[in-house]
């Protein structure tokens, strides 16, 4: 490999994600692009925040990344070996680097299982520790994210929200990994808890040299966590880059209007709204041209047919051929 | 007259109180917000005002009344024909608060059958013409679709033309935003607030999510626990809150923290029906708690206009009083 940065963790290459949809016995059938062409970079203690609305594929991203699905096309390298060409083996090895938490705490774990159990599923599938071994390392990782001994013999069902969020948390850690893909983890939980279960991860992150893929809708909590931001809409990036850039300085009009979109609680702070129009369009048949150009008021024509490539433009990677072409007037957008 | 007066309000399941002795009112045109953790009484305090509150529930109240009408003591048959008229009702998963088997158009039109009646072409004419209000593109073939035809910010136009298809004084809308992505909301909440001022409602607005409410309230109350902790007008409880809890809870805001590295976390969670500790319910996860708050409950200071439910208010500048 030619990779020089010794801190790189986790590289996607032109991430693609497509599936056959069936549309019943006399139609042909039609090809979601769930994920299409997606590059990044992750650095050891560091995280990539996936921003975008529901059904823009942040999810299924996660998926790829963890290895739940295998992509259609592309490269995931970890720390320089690619992850799609290994052999089975090679693979379960080191899918225990990567591991994923999931967004609703009250789905992901198992009612009938006692929490020690469920923290010590992955060891047991995984590795080869005796049974007193096991439950050590669980008691262990258990105080690490802030719960308490007793808790070892409780179900799921007596835990709040937030602490369910930590065993979930808990259980992604098990398996020392480097990377955890965590997926909406704060969104089902109030602000209170939210602050809570970032601060653990914020935690965990500075002790174990972790890096996050963090996947969520919320401008804030990214803006609070995150190093690098990458904006999605219907499987693609249109905008990506180091955070204090994208929140400073947005340029694509889809991240100007999820920023103006969310409501902010210090009047001076608040920007007159770019108004979308519309919902995302569905996947089975996106518009031609820029997936976001009916929705967006700096379109054109060229906007209808040729579809924006990423571009570098400063610091960060933008699709749009408005910004491009420097006709989109901020001034008056934002007035 | 308000338009809604609720005087020491109660809801008990059993032996728990869900809501204890919460006073508010609505005026006309006024948008309130009702803010609060999860399982801090916002929704079922709301469901006893729809009069939704059912067995086991018990509903007690010195006064709730509508319009100078009192709710509780009348009959039932003309409490029923005010709900869903003169006072209407958003719920927050609109997926799930349609019914799958009726079409859209049927729905809205049971709504207005009940409530006003007319022929059947009158109330087709209606019920395009709330479509279109709600900003449904297309309203005459929508008419015939089916709730799983629609997307969820979709879904949530029709719940509100629905709601609103009486020309009600006061909606309640239970999170009416919390199952949609923010350009979504944004919409939604737009939409809410340009029928509210055409049409002199009275919102209730019950929601997490401080930030949007400081955007759209007039009045705003922080419940916790069954209780109302604080009230009073959405500029001042924000910048100037004068319980511990609302300023613990803006504080756990990220946009709170910026260029911090950790967020200020209010610990613990709000006490559920067993872990209910004396005094001030709060006590535990206070930070400015003092003996006196762990074995009284603080009386609650303070008019309507502004009221603050602690022992030990806080001052301008954030801190406890002396």
């Amino acid at each position: 490999m030619s990779n020089t940065n010794k801190n790189l963790v986790l590289k996607g290459t032109e991430l693609r994600q497509h599936y056959v949809v069936s549309q019943g016995f006399f139609k042909e059938d039609a090809l979601v692009k769930a994920v299409d062409g997606i590059s990044f970079e992750l650095e050891r203690g560091k995280t990539l925040a996936v921003v975008g609305e529901s059904g823009c594929g942040k999810s299924t991203l996660g998926r790829m990344l963890t290895m739940i699905e295998t992509p259609t096309s592309g490269e995931l390298d970890y720390k320089g070996q690619n992850l799609l060409t290994l052999s089975k083996s090679e693979q379960m090895a080191l899918r225990q680097r990567i591991q994923i938490i999931f967004q609703n705490p009250y789905g992901s774990l198992n009612p009938r299982k006692k929490i020690g159990d469920i923290l010590e599923e992955p060891l047991v599938i995984n590795t080869k520790l005796t049974k007193a071994e096991r439950k050590q390392k669980a008691l262990a990782i258990m105080s690490k994210v802030g719960l308490k001994t007793e808790h070892y013999d409780r179900y799921p069902h007596m835990f709040s929200g937030g602490q369910r969020q930590r065993i979930a948390i808990a259980r992604g850690l098990m398996l020392d990994p480097n990377v955890i893909v965590a997926d909406e983890p704060v969104s089902a939980l109030d602000v209170s808890v939210q602050a809570q279960v970032l601060n653990l991860m914020m935690d965990l992150q500075e002790e174990f040299g972790l890096s996050y893929v963090f996947i969520s809708h919320d401008l804030s909590v990214v803006e609070h966590i995150a190093d690098e931001v990458m904006v999605m809409y219907l499987g693609k990036v249109v905008e990506q880059g180091p955070k204090e850039h994208i929140f400073a300085n947005p340029k694509h009009p889809y991240t100007l209007a999820l920023m103006s979109s969310t409501p902010q609680l210090s009047p001076d702070k608040r920007r007159k709204r770019i108004k979308l129009q519309g919902e995302l369009p569905s996947p089975l048949n996106p518009p031609s041209g820029c997936a976001f150009h009916g929705r967006c008021s700096f379109a054109n024509d060229r906007c209808k047919t040729e579809t924006p490539l990423l571009r570098r433009e400063g610091e960060q990677l933008i699709a749009c051929h408005a910004v491009e072409e420097q006709r989109m007037d901020l001034e008056e957008a934002l007035a | 007259m308000s338009l809604l007066q609720l005087e020491n309000l109660s809801v008990t399941f059993g032996k728990f109180k869900a809501v204890n002795n919460i006073s508010y009112k609505v005026e006309e045109g006024e948008v309130l917000g009702i803010v609060g953790e999860s399982g801090s009484g916002k929704s079922v305090s709301s469901l006893s005002i729809m009069g939704l509150i059912d067995f086991p529930g018990k509903v007690e109240a010195d006064k709730l009344s509508f319009n100078g009408q009192d709710l509780l003591n009348m009959p039932e048959k003309q409490r029923r024909k005010l709900t869903g008229s003169e006072i209407a009702m958003i719920f927050q998963d609109p997926m799930t608060s349609l019914n799958p088997c009726f079409t859209v158009g049927y729905q809205i039109i049971e709504a207005l059958k009940t409530h006003q009646g007319g022929s059947k072409k009158e109330l087709n004419a209606r019920a395009v013409e709330l479509l279109n209000q709600v900003g449904i593109p297309a309203p005459e073939t929508r008419l015939s679709a089916y709730p799983h035809q629609l997307s969820g910010g979709m879904s949530q136009r029709v719940m509100i033309a629905m709601a609103i298809a009486c020309n009600p004084k006061l909606l309640i809308a239970d999170e009416p935003t919390t199952a949609l992505d923010v350009t979504i909301q944004a919409q939604i909440i737009d939409l809410l607030i340009d029928l509210q001022r055409q049409k002199q409602m009275g919102l209730v607005l019950i929601t997490h999510d401080l930030a949007l409410v400081a955007e759209v309230a007039h009045r705003v109350i922080v419940m916790y626990a069954g209780q109302i902790v604080e009230s009073g007008p959405a500029a001042e409880v924000f910048s100037t809150p004068k319980h511990p809890y609302t300023q613990a809870l803006l504080k756990s805001l990220p946009e709170s923290s910026v260029g911090q590295s950790r967020l200020d976390a209010l610990s613990g969670v709000v006490p559920g029906v067993y872990d209910r500790p004396a005094g001030c319910l709060l006590s535990p996860r206070c930070p400015y708690a003092t003996d006196l708050c762990r074995s009284t409950e603080p009386e609650t200071q303070g008019t309507l206009d502004r009221q603050v439910k602690c022992h030990t208010p806080l001052d301008v500048e954030g801190r406890p009083a002396a």
